[in-house]
């Protein structure tokens, strides 16, 4: 047991150290491009590129943030006693998989600011809210699974010691059930940001969007999409080598 | 049938009673309008086959398994009911909680929260259900530990423990929450020969301290015998037969638990 823990936290250790490391000298690459972008082709395009960089990113972070919270909640409502809650979240949840996030986010921006709904959102606005809601409802899923994973006898424990039913969710079920949930959220975080480009088509001006406009205007279209691979790699990996700490760090989970 | 030698039992109006109590699983009738109580402070023991139903007597108290009929009392309250204009109910959330508040409950498998040390499985329910002072709480825990032998391992996780150490800090866990019944369902079943004992001493001290009314299952029989105040039989959802324990090992009246204390003497 002693030993497997060192083990465990010599992994851990090394883990974070490739995480940082990658991270500044991804970072480090990234600024030294911006501030004096090298002449000599492909690497003349990366300003224009990056220009829709903080778009891409701000969409993944408020994406996730929304997600994050409609999963636990939706997940949470899934598992509950009551057959009205569990039919309305499964409602959500079927419907947000079962159709296309690129339709789901032509809805949003198209169609709600008609009648009967009246809402206008701006594209940001929407492309959060598509992707929140579509990334959310595959991570109810996992919460649920997670949730149902808990042992029966960890319910009955709570319920010998007269706790409520909150109580038992906040302190015994979720705490157990998060060290499941956060390596395959990991994973959604990254099919999250990777769904950020369709946002383009909603004139969104992220980095695909900066690429397909520097295809019309500059063409040099194999330098443009190699280019835009790498970029979305870049950001991509260290949210990969995130997930593969996590699913390694399991504390108690065995 | 009160053939109880414990001055206290049977005199004092009982803190647990069930009355004409009856539990199916679909078909399967496991307890059969059974009635049955248990005095303050009272210790009773139930032995019977696998699967007659002893846990699930212990369940439906424990408010873990819902009765179809019948009623339960707890201190005089009904436990599965409310009373609303001189009528029972049926009880919501709140009104279990209140009641099921006196009884405790130690598992066959412990149950202990994994991601807890030993010291904080025993004061979070205080802390969080009877909103006891944190520091409090903390000091009584490792009064508890200190109690069942366990003040050394109080930062230990449940994974770093033994079974025995394991079902230990479940009791005490169980003991912070000052139940006035503990129910302790085969508490030494799921546990290697040797690590026995330790529980038992354990449950033993406790039946000793006496104030605490006690109601075993288990297939320990010189335990039984040693601790009990009463030893129910029971069988087929039914109790066969219930005494003394020099009685009812002694010189047992049914043929079927005849049958069934020869069966067990002779492994
Ligand atoms: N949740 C359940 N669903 C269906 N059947 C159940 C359930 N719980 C218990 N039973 C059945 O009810 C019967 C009585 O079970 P119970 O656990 O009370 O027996 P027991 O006397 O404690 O047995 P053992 O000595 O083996 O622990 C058994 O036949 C069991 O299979
Ligand atoms: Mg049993």
């Amino acid at each position: 047991m002693v030993a497997r823990f060192s083990v465990g936290s010599e992994r851990i250790k090394n883990g974070i150290f490739f995480v940082i490391a990658i991270l500044i000298v991804g970072t480090a690459f990234g600024v030294q491009m911006l501030a004096e972008p090298p002449e000599l082709p492909p690497f003349d395009l990366l300003p224009s590129l990056l220009r829709g960089l903080s778009t891409t990113i701000s969409l993944t972070f408020w994406g996730a943030i929304l997600a994050f919270v409609v999963a636990l909640i939706t997940g949470i409502l899934r598992s509950s006693q009551s057959v009205v809650l569990r039919s309305i979240s499964g409602i959500y949840v079927e419907i947000f998989r079962g159709t296309s996030i690129l339709v789901q986010l032509f809805w949003i921006y198209f169609v709600l600011p008609l009648d009967p709904f009246n809402i206008s959102l701006s594209a940001f606005q929407a492309g959060v809210l598509a992707l929140g809601l579509n990334v959310g409802a595959y991570g109810a899923e996992v919460v649920r699974g997670a949730i149902q994973a808990i042992p029966r006898g960890q319910i009955e424990a709570s319920i010998a010691l007269n706790m409520s039913r909150g109580l038992m969710l906040r302190r015994v079920i979720l705490p157990q059930a998060i060290v499941r949930i956060l390596p395959p959220f990991g994973n959604l975080l990254i099919e999250l940001l990777k769904a950020t480009s369709l946002a383009s088509l909603i004139t969104l001006s992220d980095v695909t969007f900066q690429a397909l406009t520097l295809r019309q205007t500059v063409g040099r279209i194999t330098e443009i999409f190699t280019l835009l691979l790498f970029i979305y790699f870049l950001i991509a990996y260290p949210l990969t080598l995130g997930v593969r700490w996590l699913e390694k760090r399991r504390q108690w989970a065995t | 049938m009160q053939t109880n030698e414990n001055p206290t039992a049977g005199t004092a109006d009982p803190i647990v009673r069930f009355e004409n109590v009856t539990k199916a699983f679909g078909e399967l009738v496991v307890l059969r309008e059974l009635d049955f109580s248990v005095a303050p402070a009272e210790k009773v023991t139930i032995i019977g086959p696998s699967g007659s139903g002893k846990t699930t007597i212990l369940r439906v108290l424990m408010t873990l398994e819902k009765p179809n009929a019948g009623y339960i009392y707890v201190e005089g309250e009904p436990l599965w009911h409310k009373r609303k204009n001189g009528k029972l109910m049926d009880a919501d959330e709140g009104h279990l909680r209140k009641v099921r508040g006196s009884i405790g409950m130690v598992f066959q498998h412990f149950n202990l929260f994994p991601h807890m040390t030993a010291l904080r499985n025993v004061y979070e329910a205080p802390v969080h259900v009877l909103g006891m002072n944190k520091e409090q709480a903390i000091a009584r825990a490792e009064d508890l530990l200190g109690k069942v032998g366990l003040a050394d391992k109080k930062e230990h996780f449940p994974s770093q423990l033994s079974g025995g150490q394991k079902q230990r800090v479940a009791i005490a866990r169980a003991l912070a929450m000052r139940p006035k019944v503990m129910l302790f369902d085969e508490v030494t079943s799921a546990l290697d020969p040797e690590l026995v004992g330790e529980v038992l001493s354990v449950i033993r001290e406790l039946a000793l301290e006496g104030e605490m009314a006690m109601l075993l299952v288990t297939h320990e029989m010189g335990f039984a015998r040693e601790v009990s105040d009463r030893v129910v039989f029971f069988d087929n959802g039914r109790i066969v037969e219930q005494g003394p324990p020099e009685q009812l090992f002694g010189d047992p009246q049914n043929p079927r638990t005849k049958s069934f204390l020869g069966a067990t003497l002779r492994h």
